[in-house]
């Protein structure tokens, strides 16, 4: 069977500007949440989150180009861009036509959407900006990195809300290990703190107010973040014959959908979730030492992700089991592929990142989860979880990358 | 219309009943109340009332908000200005907030 390795990773999160930056942070538990700043000035019961803080598009992306884009798609080429130079791929006219650009992205172009709007009906001036459309488009990320790395395969965005990072390096595995392309550009990207969607997300009562504590007895909610994720996936033959840096494997996809409600996750959906990501990979549950939690840090996902870990491990020794949003909070559309970055670097370097914030042990949760000190244990695979409102769950298996046949 | 009336006429519509089926007494998960609708309820309240319940579907104790008579008395509580403290909530939860 064909197989999948990572070979080129690029981040702009809360917890940094490049990969590098955001993995040295997520590993030492550092929160990126923060007060909020740079919004418009609307009464918010929130005053917090995780913001990109420090990002001036135009020291990575001319003033003409950048002006196109929405934030979302400034971070995704900027993301896309420095994991396709940590790739070292060579562009040529074949890989240009093969490459793949897939990228998940929850709601899209927020901020051009925010100020158009407000200049719309409350500045009450009826001339909109000829780019609104475009930078707003949800298919914009996926467009723009196409446009400005040159790749010519199939390119579009998945939508799967707080599970569409996953879903689209799911896809992306999938298309490489069918033999369909020998390469992707994927991952997925948010830029949605606004006045808008914070009272959006005011509204659905689920906001924490402090900060952002999975698994804690005392979590109070989740904290939104905003940022990207990319990754170059490869197949394994062809990132060997070029001596390929390669920082993990990818084997296996589960995804599935409760059928059910809209909100509350249901833990059999997501036990199935995680076996289907397993058998995909041909892993058994003995083989995973770690699982990066979807972990919002809401009283029920944390709850019900629990159960549902334990039941799918029940067999064995449980894995590990952290959440990195209480560095950098819950980026929706970036978050499975900040995620899969994070744990593809956990197999790499034998770390397994803290969960941060962690205050208290919830007696119901019955895991380890790693709170805020991070574990040096070396682990064979891991599996990355997302589940996403409207009951659409998705989970990648990866392994440490060993020469040897999966 | 009496706050009773009023909150009967909410939560009827949410359900998509007559208002004259609802008792004080009658459990909102019983008749139908699923994960968003309390959130919704709480919505609908506060425009209607023009009042700001506490609610964070993290922290609410909703042990005091399961019937008719639970909504009623917790809008008339607001409206005379004592809000009722949000304290934490025991663990073994209700299947009525949403989760993310």
């Amino acid at each position: 069977m064909r197989r999948v390795v990572i070979t080129g990773i690029g981040a702009v999160t809360p917890a940094g500007g490049t990969a590098g930056d955001t993995w040295a942070n997520v590993a030492a538990g550092r929160t990126a949440i923060g007060q909020i700043e740079n919004l418009r000035p609307w009464p918010l019961a929130t005053q917090i989150a995780a913001q990109v803080k420090q990002f001036e598009v135009t020291e990575h992306i001319n003033a003409k180009q950048a002006n196109m884009m929405d934030r979302v798609s400034q971070f995704t080429v900027v993301a896309a861009r420095e994991a396709w130079a940590d790739s070292g791929l060579v562009m040529t006219e074949e890989l240009a036509e093969l490459a793949q650009v897939i990228v998940g992205v929850g709601v899209g172009g927020m901020v051009t959407l925010d100020d158009s709007f407000h200049r719309l009906y409350f500045d009450q001036n009826p001339r909109c900006h000829p780019f609104t459309i475009p930078r707003l488009m949800p298919s914009a990320p996926a467009s723009q990195v196409s446009m400005d790395l040159g790749l010519k395969g199939m390119t579009f965005v998945v939508a799967s809300a707080c599970a569409s990072g996953t879903h689209a390096i799911g896809l992306a595995f999938r298309a490489i290990r069918s033999g369909d392309t020998d390469f992707a550009m994927t991952g997925g990207a948010e830029a949605c703190v606004t006045v808008g969607t914070l009272r959006g997300w005011e509204a659905l009562r689920v906001l924490a107010l402090d900060t952002c504590r999975p698994f804690s007895k005392d979590r109070s909610g989740l904290v939104l973040g905003e940022g990207s994720a990319m990754l170059v996936l490869e197949e394994l033959e062809h990132a060997r014959s070029r001596g390929a840096r390669i920082y993990a494997e990818i084997v296996g996809f589960g995804a599935n959908a409760d059928a059910g409600d809209l909100t509350s996750p249901d833990a059999q959906s997501v036990c199935r979730a995680m076996q289907r990501a397993l058998s995909d990979g041909r892993l058994s549950p003995a083989d995973v030492g770690y699982v990066n939690a979807h972990g919002t840090g809401t009283l029920m996902n944390d709850l019900v992700e629990s159960t549902a870990i334990k039941s799918v491990f029940d067999n064995c020794e449980k894995p590990l089991v952290s959440s990195i949003k209480g560095v950098v909070g819950h980026t929706l559309g970036a978050a499975g592929a900040i995620e899969a970055m994070v744990t593809a670097l956990a197999l790499k370097h034998g770390l397994v990142p803290p969960t941060a914030n962690h205050s208290e042990v919830d007696p119901a949760i019955e895991l380890d989860v790693v709170p805020n000190t991070a574990r040096e244990i070396a682990i064979t695979a891991a599996l990355s979880n997302s589940f996403a409102f409207g009951g659409l769950n998705a989970v990648l298996a990866l392994r440490r990358f060993s020469t040897a046949a999966a | 219309m009496s706050v009773q009336e009023q909150v009967k006429v909410i939560i009827a519509k949410q359900l998509d009943i007559d208002p004259s089926t609802l008792e004080e007494t009658t459990d909102l998960q019983e008749a139908g109340f699923e994960s968003l609708d309390v959130v919704e309820m709480i919505f609908n309240l506060e425009d209607a009332f023009n009042i700001n319940i506490p609610f964070n579907a993290n922290e609410t104790d909703t042990s005091q908000m399961k019937t008719v008579g639970d909504i009623v008395r917790l809008v008339e509580t607001i409206q005379a200005g004592a809000v009722p403290k949000a304290g934490n909530k025991p663990a073994g939860q209700t299947p009525d907030e949403p989760s993310a």
